[in-house]
């Protein structure tokens, strides 16, 4: 039975997004990534920018991004997405095309791709999925691990000595002239998931008003490769990440 | 205004993108074919024709950026020089993967490694064998001269289009560095938003509209019937290239009991050996392979019933000459001559090579 058979029309209140397909997600139950599917989707759907919007999934857990959200998709090599993103802009100015990448992907192999995307100021949305781990490929240690956090590459904890400090990307990027836009935020509860939602229709609405790049971080869990519940990962993560990742908009120009 | 000119290779790399309607160029600096960018920089096509040109801050990235624009159907294309090609294998390879067509010229210069600015046609292997992971083949076309450079940036871009496989300018650092006259191809208009709709609108990321499925570019497969699929796909569109697209030529080659085999920059010397052995009445003639795939084989395999042997002259230590042999197949002696490092072969030295290596033996 159809829900549109148990729920008269003027009684619903809430409708999944026709921008989502009906695939099963291949995502961990708990993982943050199907969240903020989710969130974009709604936000292209509200600003019915459907037909214009041009998405590129990176390599990492979120690959099949192009499953999920029912728009064209361009699959980049990892961690190349920015410079896809540049060229689809230049070309097809009049399109809205954002960037989906996990930490490995931009902040690791990515990260000149990244910067200088930013720094040339394309006109594009870059979304940051921050989960502090490489998910893909079995709970590697990334850039953006914390010191003491045990991964499948530091299973004794990162340490500074063996490999430097926690990379903060978004930091290193929000002083660039040509970033107009750079927030973190969360999706691990409806309120975090509103705000995320606005500050991607801002990344989205600046990218067709030629001011630069908009950056949106997101904190993210991986539960399977943090080896946490799920609800004990966002415990997790609100506890130890946000100190290190403070949730806010950092630039609005 | 007459379109005949006096340019230098890498120059009309440059003027032939911007003519035949060439929607991007993306590249980074590398001697010695830098004048392809400047020469673009120069002549800004974005304000006459539209055309994107950028600097990328890597070949990585540059690569990369083609990769973007062909998914959007566009005409997108890149220049580099050896180590820089080497830097762009990860995206030919996905551009392979993905299908996508695009125009890659390699202005070889000497390796490995830095090795030196000089020409050096050492890239062969690299560019006809794959350089960058998976099974896949790249239309290659092998440019001798100046006008060639102009020509095989349209043709390039017309057989990418027409298999969706990337089309490779193989060149070198003495094409790209000499001038020559040239006749300038016709102008011809970029594609318009429509046009690429109408045309490659059933794959290129042009915008999900209502009227269509969404269009995925990727070379993702996680389930292995899937990637043997696509691979038997790339098979079948490579067998057919091999068919109708073999591009090659003859020089003095119709009574010739010798033959010079040479691709490139080595072909011009190769056809000055060909003209003092004539003259003191050897048979000798030379089969230019242009494109290097597909490679001439059949041809090469009807010489060997005609001729006494072959000699391969490369600017390398011997690459081409394994697809030689491979077309001869054992029925004739195919030698070898190459000189590498960035010097070029004299016509007196290839024709002591063949004193000592064919005529003699
Ligand atoms: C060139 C290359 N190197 C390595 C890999 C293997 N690999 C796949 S995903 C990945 C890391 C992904 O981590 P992240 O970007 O954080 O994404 P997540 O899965 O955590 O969302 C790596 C190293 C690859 N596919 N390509
Ligand atoms: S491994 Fe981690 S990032 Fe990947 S789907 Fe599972 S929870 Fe999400
Ligand atoms: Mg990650």
């Amino acid at each position: 039975m159809d829900v549109k058979e148990i729920i008269a029309k003027g009684d619903l209140v809430y409708e999944k997004t026709k921008v989502l397909t009906d695939k099963e997600m291949h995502y961990c139950p708990g993982c943050t990534h199907g969240t903020v599917h989710k969130a974009i989707a709604e936000v292209i759907e509200e600003m019915g920018i459907q037909e214009k919007t041009i998405g590129i999934s990176p390599v990492g857990c979120s690959v099949f991004a192009y499953e999920y959200l029912h728009i064209d998709w361009q699959q980049a090599a990892h961690g190349r997405a920015p410079a896809l993103a540049t060229a689809t802009k230049r070309l097809m100015p009049e399109k809205y095309v954002f960037t989906y990448q996990g930490d490995g992907d931009i902040a690791s192999i990515g990260c000149a791709e990244a910067i200088h995307a930013c720094n040339r100021g394309e006109n594009i949305l870059m979304i940051f999925i921050n989960n502090g781990i490489y998910g893909m490929t079995g709970g590697q240690m990334a850039p953006t691990t914390l010191d003491g956090m045990k991964t499948a590459t530091s299973p004794t904890g990162r340490t500074v000595e063996q490999n430097g400090y926690t990379l903060d990307l978004t930091k290193m990027i929000a002083p660039l002239p040509g970033v107009c836009y750079v927030a973190r935020h969360s999706a691990d509860t409806a309120a975090a998931t509103r705000k995320l939602k606005r500050a991607l229709k801002k990344g989205f609405e600046n990218s067709m008003k030629n001011k630069g790049t908009s950056f949106v971080e997101v904190i993210s869990t991986c539960n399977s490769g943090w080896k946490m519940s799920p609800v004990a990962a966002n415990e997790w993560m609100r506890e130890n990440m946000f100190p290190v990742f403070p949730l806010g908009t950092i630039k609005d120009e | 205004m007459s379109d005949v000119k006096l340019l230098k290779g890498n120059e009309v790399i440059a003027e032939a993108a911007i003519r035949c309607g060439c929607d991007g160029y993306f590249g980074y600096p590398i001697t010695p074919q830098s004048e392809v960018m400047e020469t673009l920089m120069e002549r800004a096509p974005w304000n006459t024709t539209g055309m994107v040109v950028l600097q990328a801050e890597s070949e990585v990235a540059a690569i990369n950026m083609v990769y973007g624009g062909a998914c959007c159907g566009k005409k997108v294309m890149t220049s580099s020089s050896s180590p820089g090609v080497s830097l762009k294998q990860e995206g030919i390879s996905y551009l392979c993967g993905a299908e996508l067509p695009c125009l890659i010229v390699n202005v070889q210069r000497g390796g490995p490694g830095l090795g030196t600015i000089q020409p050096s046609q050492a890239d062969y292997f690299q560019t006809v064998k794959g350089g960058g992971h998976g099974d896949y083949k790249l239309i290659v076309l092998a440019p001798n001269s100046v006008q060639e450079m102009n020509d095989f940036v349209d043709l390039g871009f017309e057989l990418s289009f027409k298999y969706r496989v990337p089309a490779m300018i193989l060149s070198d650092g003495m094409i790209g560095q000499m001038m020559e006259k040239v006749t300038l191809s016709p102008k011809k208009p970029r594609r318009t938003e429509e046009e690429i709709i109408k045309e490659d609108g059933d794959w290129a990321t042009t915008g999900k509209t209502a009227d269509r499925e969404q269009n995925v570019i990727t070379s993702l497969a996680l389930k292995a019937e899937e990637q043997e699929a696509t691979n038997l796909r790339l098979q079948a569109k490579y067998k057919e290239i091999q068919e109708n697209e073999v591009r090659y030529e003859t020089y003095k080659a119709d009574d010739a009991e010798y033959l010079l085999v040479a691709f490139g920059s080595c072909s011009r010397i190769c056809s000055k050996t060909v003209d003092t052995a004539r003259e003191d009445g050897i048979k000798l003639g030379m089969i230019r392979p242009i494109t290097l795939f597909p490679f001439p084989t059949k041809q090469i395999k009807e010489f060997a019933k005609q001729v006494k042997g072959f000699m391969t002259v490369e600017m390398n230590a011997g690459q081409m000459v394994e697809d030689v042999r491979l077309a001869v197949n054992g029925e004739k002696p195919v030698e070898f001559y190459g000189r590498f490092g960035g010097i070029i072969p004299s016509p007196e030295e290839i024709r002591v090579a063949l004193e000592k290596q064919l005529f003699n033996k």
